[in-house]
């Protein structure tokens, strides 16, 4: 078997396994690098640049780039944490993003990052986009307000579910997510059983009626935030 | 119901042995046979390809030339660049929605017109310029558009547009009976290497001769850095194509040259199609590749036919096919892939992407293209200057090729010169010229500004001027455009960010939203509403883009503000307003109140 790749991140020197992204190698050292898009058991993408890093200088995504040794990674550094904050700040202004009145809240990793970078309100101004919503099929529905185009549903409905529910149309401000059928989501074959369908990190997809069932104060980021599961450095560090 | 006027949807995937990797083709035939890729035809597609109806309405609503809304017989497409712009374009564009009582985006009635705004056309040199389906009409007037509409009007539908539009031909091939067009060369300046005489085949033998090995020793030795704008050395890049795993390998030539103000590859593809084929093969000799592809954009479709016809007699020479040349092993073909209108298509993983059948979105890099390009296959993806300068160094040796230019930037560069010039058009010159003796050979009288290397280079003004033309320095992909007195060079940059915000991708957040957010800011300033923190505001936003973007599009798409903030600080400076209220500038207390005083 090939060796193990030893690389430092900001100075702690880590090794990753052959194959791994520099995002899981870290993940697997206990350094959480930032990251929005990406999500375990899926292709990466790397289009949110939530996770970029620089490696030996240069800007880099931490979940698309393969660990190499010698590199010198660094991610925790006020220049990155800026970027990362105006990066976050660009999804929020992009979409109509109303936390208060969402069911997600809470549970929303657009939200939690927002909170782990002590973002309260965005820097840049509201683009205010009309956008649709897809209420069609029974049992999930569409909000496009809320949808930051990470493709976690359009990826995990091709390689989790073996189907070609989702995809986006339109390209640059006008990109948006479609789904296979002109009359909407009724019209494919989408079921509330999907792992598609969990894979949204805000609430743009739902499923219906289940709205609610856990109360807010006690979800997912409620009480940690995110990132707290990977990070195993000493708190205030 | 409208009648289709070709073959059905299913006949035309078929004709493309329902190959999903064409689906490229197969929406252009679908588009340009029933005017338009509509619900049903998506869902025929899908059918007759295997795949989902959403990844076909996916590629479709991706490229600017394509369109799910049924358009007129005649679409006119009106180039809104810069240059146009200030050549008269906002006239031009006037007298068109007058004569056909249609807005931009719209179809007559009749179904016999749409009218459609597009990005830069190559043709800045002979602006304002438009294209009417395939067709190039050049040197527009008021006028002259109003009499263009009225003669479409009466004209046999299906007829030979060219023969309308096109009283009088351009000179070179442009009047060549398989191109028919009104299009000029404006080669103001043929230099030695692209531009020389060349006898086809004289590269490709002495590449024959020896060993793909020493023919990339070669291309080291010559210094050759890629011409589109990166400066990659192309040996390097050839060596790494060779050595990745994998079979079959590619060369592809990019003419998806959409830099606004760039139009240099539209004269080597009319000129010296026959270098470019055979820097190709002596390309894809060099890598072992079987075949190569041209990828042409869109805005060039009335040079296919010709080219087609150039491939062809480079078959029947045995120049192309198998054994080429005699060489026993060597078997090499080349097929054109048409684009369908998107500029982020020439970044060169895009460009992968979309000859793949995909929308044109650039993919991850690693692995790249020379280990796992086209198809997943090892794929060398060169500018079609480079491609020309290969065959050059092959035939004059790498030597020659060497003495000319300067020691990191060898050879001669093509520029693509417009805006305020007398002699607009595109200068073969040595590498290392300095802006200013550029100036001379155009005529650029007092220019204020100059835009290098088009927008995603730099704007540069008078303190630049001595700089150095070469990739050391003041790097371009061929695009000068020259601004004379009076000119803004704000509102130049607002332009270019509102050309960015068009064809970025929308595959990353900072390009998606922050070049929007760009020119929002920008255009704040310009609409005299700016305060001293908005500057700061555009660059530490400029570099986030910058820094996050994932491709080349994004990571360039600031420089027309930050190129400005830094060369041009006072034409911001000069309009930015000191808040006597407190208010925010935007806001003006006074003007909201006598609306209601009034």
């Amino acid at each position: 078997m090939s060796e193990p790749i030893s690389l430092s991140i900001d100075g702690a020197n880590i090794s990753a396994r052959p194959g791994q992204t520099v995002l899981e190698a870290a993940d697997d050292a206990g350094i959480y690098i930032p990251r929005l898009c990406f999500m375990k058991g899926l292709t990466p993408a790397g289009s949110c640049r939530v996770c970029t890093v620089r490696i030996n200088g240069r800007p880099a995504a931490a979940c698309t780039q393969p660990a190499a040794a010698n590199m010198f990674v660094e991610n925790d550094t006020d220049e990155l944490r800026r970027l990362r904050r105006n990066v976050i700040d660009m999804l929020f202004v992009e979409g109509n993003h109303f936390c208060m009145i969402c069911e997600k809240s809470g549970a929303c990793e657009l939200q939690a990052l927002a909170y782990r970078f002590g973002i309260t309100a965005p820097k840049y101004p509201y683009l205010f986009p009309k956008r649709s919503l897809d209420a069609s099929h029974p049992s999930i529905l569409i909000d496009r307000n809320r949808c930051i185009l990470c493709s976690r549903c359009v990826r995990a409905s091709q390689e989790l579910d073996g189907k070609h529910v989702f995809d986006f149309v339109g390209r640059g401000h006008g990109k948006r997510l479609a789904v296979d059928a002109e009359r909407g989501l009724s019209g494919t074959d989408a079921t509330a059983g999907d792992k598609a369908m969990k894979a949204c990190p805000t609430g743009s997809l739902l499923v219906k009626r289940i709205g609610f069932t856990v109360p807010i104060g006690r979800r997912l980021f409620d009480r940690d935030p995110i990132g707290s599961d990977v990070d195993k450095r000493p708190a205030g560090k | 119901m409208s009648t289709p006027r070709g073959p059905s949807v299913a006949a035309i995937c078929e004709s493309h042995r329902n190959d999903r990797f064409r689906l490229m083709n197969i929406v252009l035939d679908v588009q340009r046979s029933h005017g338009g890729i509509d619900g049903a035809a998506l869902d025929a597609i899908a059918e007759a390809l295997g795949i989902a109806r959403v990844q076909v309405e996916s590629v479709v609503s991706f490229y600017g030339f394509l369109t799910s809304r049924k358009t007129g017989t005649y679409v006119i497409r009106l180039c809104d660049d810069v240059v146009d712009e200030l050549k008269g374009s906002p006239e031009i564009a006037a007298a068109l929605q007058s004569e056909l009582g249609i807005g931009f985006g719209e179809t007559t009635e009749d179904g016999l017109f749409s009218l459609e705004h597009t990005s830069c056309i190559g043709m800045s040199d002979q602006a304002p310029a438009a294209l009417v389906n395939d067709v190039v009409v050049t040197h527009l007037r008021p006028g002259a558009a109003r009499e263009l509409v009225r003669s479409l009007r009466v004209q046999e539908p299906r007829g030979d547009l060219r023969q309308l539009l096109n009283r009088e031909y351009g000179d070179g091939n442009n009047a060549h009976e398989r191109v028919r067009s009104m299009v000029v060369n404006n080669l103001r300046l043929p230099g030695k290497v692209i531009f020389a005489e060349m006898e086809p085949g004289a590269a490709l033998r002495k590449a024959l001769a020896v060993s793909p090995a020493e023919v990339i020793r070669e291309i080291k030795t010559s210094r050759l850095r890629g011409r589109g704008g990166a400066g990659f050395p192309t040996g390097m890049k050839w060596e790494y194509t060779r050595a990745a795993k994998g079979a079959p390998r590619y060369v592809i030539a990019n003419a998806d040259e959409g830099e606004p103000g760039t139009f240099k590859d539209r004269v080597i593809l009319t000129e010296r199609p026959d270098l470019l084929f055979e820097g190709m093969t002596v390309g894809g000799y060099a890598v072992g590749a079987d075949s190569g592809l041209l990828y042409l954009r869109a805005e060039y479709a009335y040079l296919r036919e010709f080219l087609e016809s150039v491939l062809e007699k480079r078959r029947q020479a045995g120049l192309l096919g198998k054994n080429v040349l005699g060489k026993a092993g060597f078997d090499f073909d080349i097929r054109i892939q048409m684009g369908a209108g998107a500029y982020i298509c020439g970044e060169e993983t895009a460009l992968i992407s979309s000859c793949e059948g995909l929308r044109g979105d650039p993919k991850t890099r690693p692995p790249f293209p020379v280990q796992e390009g086209y198809l997943g296959k090892p794929t060398s993806v060169n500018n079609i200057e480079t491609l020309c300068c290969a065959a050059r160094i092959l035939e004059m040796g790498s030597g020659w090729f060497s003495a000319i230019g300067l020691q990191g930037s060898t050879g001669t560069k093509l520029l693509s010169i417009s805006g305020d010039c007398t002699r607009p058009g595109v200068f073969e010159v040595p590498l290392g010229m300095s802006l200013r003796a550029v100036f001379t050979l155009c005529g650029a009288e007092n220019p204020i500004a100059v835009q290098v290397g088009g927008p995603s280079g730099q704007m540069v003004g008078p303190a630049d001027f001595d700089r150095a033309l070469s990739f050391d320095d003041l790097s371009t992909g061929g695009a000068v455009t020259v601004f004379g007195p009076g000119r803004d060079v704000l509102a130049i940059a607002s332009k270019f960010m509102a050309f960015f915000v068009h064809e970025s991708c929308g595959f990353c957040t900072p390009c998606r939203v922050g070049n929007v957010l760009l020119k929002e800011r920008l255009d704040k300033i310009l609409d005299g509403c700016g305060d001293a923190t908005d500057l700061d505001y555009l660059k530490e936003l400029g570099d986030t883009v910058k820094t996050t973007s994932r491709c080349g599009l994004g990571q360039s798409s600031p420089h027309p503000v930050l190129s400005t903030l830094a060369k041009f600080r006072p034409e911001y400076e000069r309009r930015l307003r000191v808040s006597s209220d407190g208010n925010n500038p935007r806001f003006d207390l006074e003007a909201a109140l006598a609306k209601a005083r009034t």
